[in-house]
């Protein structure tokens, strides 16, 4: 017995190689198919159930209550739940490598080390970005023709700002992602990036509400939450930044945690 | 061809790798040996580039690990610690990392069936044996058609014939000219299988021979007689100053003594002799020589006893 007498083409490590590698990866685990299946339900699930909500109480709601709806917020509410499940596998995709040890082997295969980074980031992002338009795009679609039934909260998709709003909510869940997959890089640990994650974008916007308001008001449009939140929302309070301001600061809070996930897995023994 | 120069690895205060200088030849196995925790895996991780040293430098083909281009044509690994996500298939842990070298999916089965995981192929590695956990890593050093392999422990958990397996797959690699380092620290292992050997304890080299040198210079110069009239041999032998014992079944070990001048001294006293065996130190024997000064290893027998 021997070790097959092939003739392997010696190809280098090359960063489309490795995007396919990464591909390979996020769709041969059960983790992956849970996360984005509960991602997509929740993105139309829960917007049609508000739209059903909203519509059978509508007579019942004070006029300036129903000033304050608006058909947009309705139609994405269910990213603000589906960004969990995104967030969870972003912090999965790469602590698993760690928990399991796959990232030894990952690691040797590619020792430059950089390009599975990159290549684990844009595969998850594209993927999320792809899979999760279609869901808001019909999460639109679905609430509005259940609002339209009873003429009201109605907003065409042509409307200025309405298609990008809604875009936006996906490109924000990507976003998301890829900020959860740099807390997963930095932390190397399943349970702590994901606490860091839920921390970080659920625990210290309320925290700021105890600080005087000309602070928090200061403060809070900065925070990833609200600034990503600023993205996809087509009517923006006074205290909030525009959709483009948010998109770029999220952005940055996006770029920074990758930023510095890359630094330490230069510097660190794996 | 690996070249290992003043490595030397710290962790926090403890120095695991204590400045390892050694050669591992193609077309050879050679063995990696030391007491568990005296450096071994670490050696291995630096090579491969995982943990940089604190000092010294460990070459593959003459270039840093980090700065080859095309990693697994070049060598291919098995850690001891799992390297594998438990959640996926073992045919799509082999085509990710065959997917970074663009090498083809029929490589992937072909070494699939090689070391015999056909049947278990789609199933999640988490589910694996230590032993079918063993055929998956040897499948990924194998990947691709490495001229060097470095094998952690790989007889691990393995049962005899796996154990089998791995031992011709060591001399049938290292007979198609490549470089074999394989770490164990089964001395009993290594007799079988390795032709060189480098031995460390506590990180520092103890020694960097071949097998049949390493157990030249341990070999303790004892020769084992036998005679039906052992006891006036052995006034004889003590008569002429010479160190004699009564060993087990009225047998005599005779220290300090060539065979051939015992056979001489007992003819011209005309004492008949059954058996004239010098003794050769086993691997295991001389490993133990070697490392009785290291305090860890002491205190591991100690704590196996």
């Amino acid at each position: 017995m021997t070790t097959l007498p092939v003739s392997l083409p010696r190809a280098r490590v090359t960063l489309p190689r490795v995007l396919l590698s990464e591909w390979t990866k996020l769709r041969s685990v059960r983790s992956t198919l849970w996360s984005f299946f509960a991602a997509l339900v929740m993105t139309v699930g829960f917007p049609v159930l508000f739209s059903f909500v909203v519509r059978s109480h509508w007579s019942h709601m004070s006029p300036r209550e129903q000033a304050d709806r608006h058909p947009l917020d309705v139609a994405l509410v269910g990213t603000h739940i589906a960004q969990l499940a995104i967030g969870v596998l972003g912090v999965l995709v790469i602590s698993a490598e760690y928990s399991t040890g796959m990232i030894r082997a990952s690691m040797t295969a590619v020792p430059r080390r950089l390009p599975v980074l990159w290549a684990k980031t844009a595969v998850f992002a594209v993927v999320t970005f792809v899979l999760l338009l279609p869901a808001v795009l019909l999460a639109f679609y679905l609430s509005q023709t259940i609002f339209r039934a009873h003429h009201i909260l109605e907003i065409s998709f042509t409307h200025p700002g309405v298609a990008r709003t809604v875009v936006a909510g996906a490109l924000y869940l990507a976003l998301v992602g890829v900020f959860a997959l740099g807390l997963g890089a930095i932390v190397r640990n399943t349970a702590g990036g994901i606490a860091t994650f839920a921390g970080i974008l659920f625990v210290i916007p309320p925290l700021l509400l105890l600080l005087p308001s000309s602070w928090d008001n200061a403060i809070s449009p900065y925070l990833p939450s609200n600034a990503g939140e600023s993205m996809f929302t087509l009517a923006p309070g006074s205290h909030s930044l525009s959709p483009w301001a948010g998109f770029a600061v999220f952005l940055g809070y996006a770029a920074a945690s990758i930023a510095l996930a890359a630094a330490l897995l230069l510097r660190r023994d794996t | 061809m690996i070249e290992a120069r003043g490595l030397t690895k710290d962790y926090g205060s403890k120095r695991a790798v204590d400045d390892l200088s050694f050669d591992v030849r193609p077309g050879i196995v050679t063995g990696f040996l030391g007491p568990n925790g005296s450096g071994k895996s670490t050696t291995m991780r630096l090579i491969l580039g995982l943990d940089r040293p604190t000092a010294g430098t460990v070459t593959v083909n003459g270039k840093g690990y980090r700065d080859l281009a095309a990693p697994l044509h070049e060598v291919g690994a098995l850690l001891e610690a799992r390297s594998v996500h438990t959640g996926r298939s073992a045919y799509h842990h082999l085509l990710a990392l065959a997917q970074t070298h663009g090498i083809p999916k029929r490589r992937v089965h072909d070494l699939i069936d090689l070391v015999g995981l056909h049947e278990v192929a789609g199933k999640r590695a988490g589910t694996f044996s230590l032993g079918m956990g063993q055929r998956l890593g040897i499948a990924s050093a194998l990947l691709g058609d490495p001229q060097t392999l470095l094998l952690d422990e790989p007889v691990n958990g393995l049962d005899p014939e796996g154990i089998h397996w791995i031992r011709n797959l060591l001399k049938s690699l290292a007979a198609e000219g490549r470089t074999v380092f394989v770490s164990s620290h089964l001395m009993s292992e290594m007799s079988l299988t390795a032709d060189h050997l480098v031995v460390i304890g506590r990180g520092r080299l103890i020694a960097d021979a071949s097998v049949e040198e390493f157990l030249r210079r341990a070999s303790k110069d004892v020769v084992l007689v036998r005679s039906p009239e052992a006891a006036r041999l052995l006034s004889l032998l003590q008569a002429a100053g010479i160190e004699a014992k009564p060993a087990e079944d009225g047998a005599l070990e005779v220290t300090g003594l060539a065979a051939r001048r015992i056979g001489d001294l007992a003819f011209e006293h005309r004492v008949p002799l059954h058996e004239l065996t010098p003794q050769q130190a086993t691997l295991e024997e001389a490993f133990m020589d070697l490392t009785r000064d290291d305090v860890e290893f002491r205190a591991l027998q100690e704590a196996v006893a």
